[in-house]
């Protein structure tokens, strides 16, 4: 119980001070948050993707083992904060979630499409590919985000993520930058992180997969961009798309350093 | 429906040459917004009312992406003018309406996504950057403050045809505003701008006790 | 069969916390589905726990218990090394028991 009266005393301070009396609202549902974090269901959803990593299945029986998230064949421990990474053995650029689809396709045997048909999940389920990400996203719980920047690829993805972010568009002239490129905005109560530097980034990054508690629902970064596009009035990015890998390696990279908590939970 | 309604005025300014990139003596020099958006062309689907068409720049937001919201001065000047001249005030001449429904249409954020469903009428989404009525505590702030906004600047004609033209076009006054054209897009009617233009402006409204 | 609880049982001073998540999908019964059909109730109905073969927590669950619950009590009485069982039964007559070593 330490812990919780420590995070609750320095709620009260934060509430205490009047420079910070606008942020009284939102240090409440950090307060929250962080109580909730202790006990957070997305664990049953690593410990679900982490029995589906280790178990046979699909039409070739086999586990994802040998999957390669870019730390080599098997190796899981600390590969999210690594993605979007690049992968030689198909030549682009891949986040966790697209890389895990493609371990289950070219392991498993399982096609594209079976995999992709529910994308995210929803009131009928939650899809295996989403489990699996969480667990993955959990070995790398308490790490700092070190996203690679060496193969050309992944700086070209960074600097096309940039262009994305900053694009105007749509009947309401939105770009990601609107909302996320200045500090100390919010929309309504919702504090707006600044995308473009580190301590706001890791504020994009950090939470997800998240465990929605409306709905009781596993939301991935995938399903998150997909959201923010929607709000943005956007048509809707195609799933696993190279846009989105763009979107991510530009906030996980404007995030290096910054320490990675694992899966979330939001309201 | 609104990408028709670039004035012609705008073409000729993205022609012209004050808006062409340096060219850089690099030779690993790319192009990284046209690279972008070729991928945003190939990786976006239209769903619900949200259409492809809507990854088409306008005029202002071309001037405005290209620029890093930041044009020449000349270009601002004559834009600004264009986006003015896309205003229509009310025929009769009557600005304001009844500031309890500009609360309402404050308070809704709905409209235009591709879960919303088609048509009209749409929120005004006023309360999402703008701190409003004191009697409402959830307000966000990429905008300013428009609490005592009447009582602060008066209440006379010339500051409702600001406040309605701002609404219709927030480009007509600062090009490359965060906020969106309600009016010139279609989004919010011309009795639903008068509403909220008493909202402000109107000595009852709660914004101005 | 349903998935495994995750149970931390910790001693502070001489009193045992247990903190439990369950995977339950706790549908109320009132819910419809996207046709229309109502959705049939499922839920957790009786949790217990037991400690050396005494019961030192139970209780009658119903409906309003969110998906996914996460339960967190404490008893007097355990050492470290020792096991606390938990206990799960639902309306269905599904049953669940996992037991966790005290820390």
């Amino acid at each position: 119980m330490r812990a919780r009266f420590i995070l609750a005393a320095t709620a009260g301070i934060a509430l205490a001070m009047p420079v910070l009396a606008q942020t009284g609202a939102s240090a409440d549902f950090q307060k929250f948050r962080d109580v909730m974090e202790e006990d957070n269901p997305a664990e049953l959803f690593e410990a679900r993707g982490e029995a589906y990593w280790k178990t046979p299945s699909g039409p070739k029986h086999a586990s994802l083992e040998q999957c390669d998230l870019g730390l080599g064949p098997g190796v899981v421990a600390g590969a999210y904060v690594q993605m979007p990474r690049y992968f030689a053995d198909v030549d682009k650029v891949m986040d966790a979630e697209s890389r895990v689809v493609h371990c289950m396709v070219t392991l498993q045997g399982l096609t594209y499409e079976a995999v992709t048909r529910q994308p995210f999940s929803n009131q009928s389920g939650t899809p295996a590919h989403v489990n699996v990400v969480t667990y993955v996203a959990g070995q790398s719980r308490n790490m700092p985000i070190a996203v690679p920047q060496r193969h050309p690829k992944e700086r070209e993805m960074y600097q096309i993520g940039k262009e994305i972010f900053n694009f105007r568009a749509g009947p309401y002239d939105f770009a990601c930058a609107t909302c996320h490129g200045t500090d100390g905005k919010r929309i309504r109560m919702q504090d707006l992180p600044n995308l473009t530097r580190p301590e706001g980034a890791i504020k994009a990054v950090q939470g997800w997969p998240g465990y929605r508690m409306t709905g009781g629902l596993m939301l991935t970064s995938q399903w998150r961009m997909n959201d923010c596009f929607r709000q943005q009035r956007f048509p809707e990015p195609k799933y696993l798309s190279d846009t989105v890998t763009a979107i991510l390696t530009y906030q996980a990279v404007n995030a290096k350093g910054q320490i990675y908590r694992g899966p979330g939970i939001k309201r | 429906m609104i990408r028709s309604k670039i004035p012609l005025r705008t073409l000729a300014v993205l022609a012209s040459p004050a808006l062409l990139l340096p060219v850089a003596a690099a030779d690993d020099y790319r192009d990284y917004r046209a690279e972008a958006m070729a991928m945003v062309k190939r990786d976006f689907q239209a769903k619900g009312i949200a259409g492809l068409d809507r990854l088409e720049q306008d005029g202002v937001q071309a001037v405005c992406n290209r620029t890093g919201n930041h044009p020449p001065a000349d270009v601002v000047r004559r834009l600004e003018q264009d986006q003015m001249a896309s205003v229509r005030f009310p025929a009769d001449g009557k600005l304001m309406g009844d500031w309890k429904e500009g609360e309402k249409l404050a308070q809704n954020g709905r409209g235009f996504t591709w879960t919303d469903k088609p048509g009209l009428p749409v929120g005004g989404n006023c309360y999402n950057c703008h701190q409003i009525s004191p009697k409402e505590g959830s307000y966000g702030t990429v905008g300013p403050s428009l609490y005592l906004f009447g009582k602060k600047r008066g209440y006379g004609e010339d500051i409702q045809k600001y406040v309605y033209s701002k609404i219709y076009n927030a480009k007509a006054y600062n090009l490359c505003s965060e906020m969106p054209r309600f009016g010139y897009i279609g989004a919010l009617q011309e009795q639903q701008i008068r509403h909220l233009v008493a909202l402000l402006l109107d000595p009852e409204s709660p914004v101005n006790q | 069969m349903a998935d495994p609880m995750k149970i931390r049982a910790a001693l502070q001073g001489d009193v045992v916390e247990v903190r439990v998540l369950m995977a339950h999908e706790m549908e109320t019964g009132t819910r419809k589905d996207a046709s229309g059909k109502v959705i049939p109730a499922h839920f957790i109905q009786t949790v217990s726990a037991t400690h050396n073969g005494n019961t030192v927590f139970s209780a009658h669950w119903g409906p309003a218990i969110a998906k996914n619950p996460f339960l967190q009590f404490k008893f007097k009485g355990g050492s470290k090394g020792d096991k606390v069982q938990i206990t799960w039964t639902d309306n269905q007559g599904d049953k669940r028991t996992d037991e966790a070593t005290i820390s």
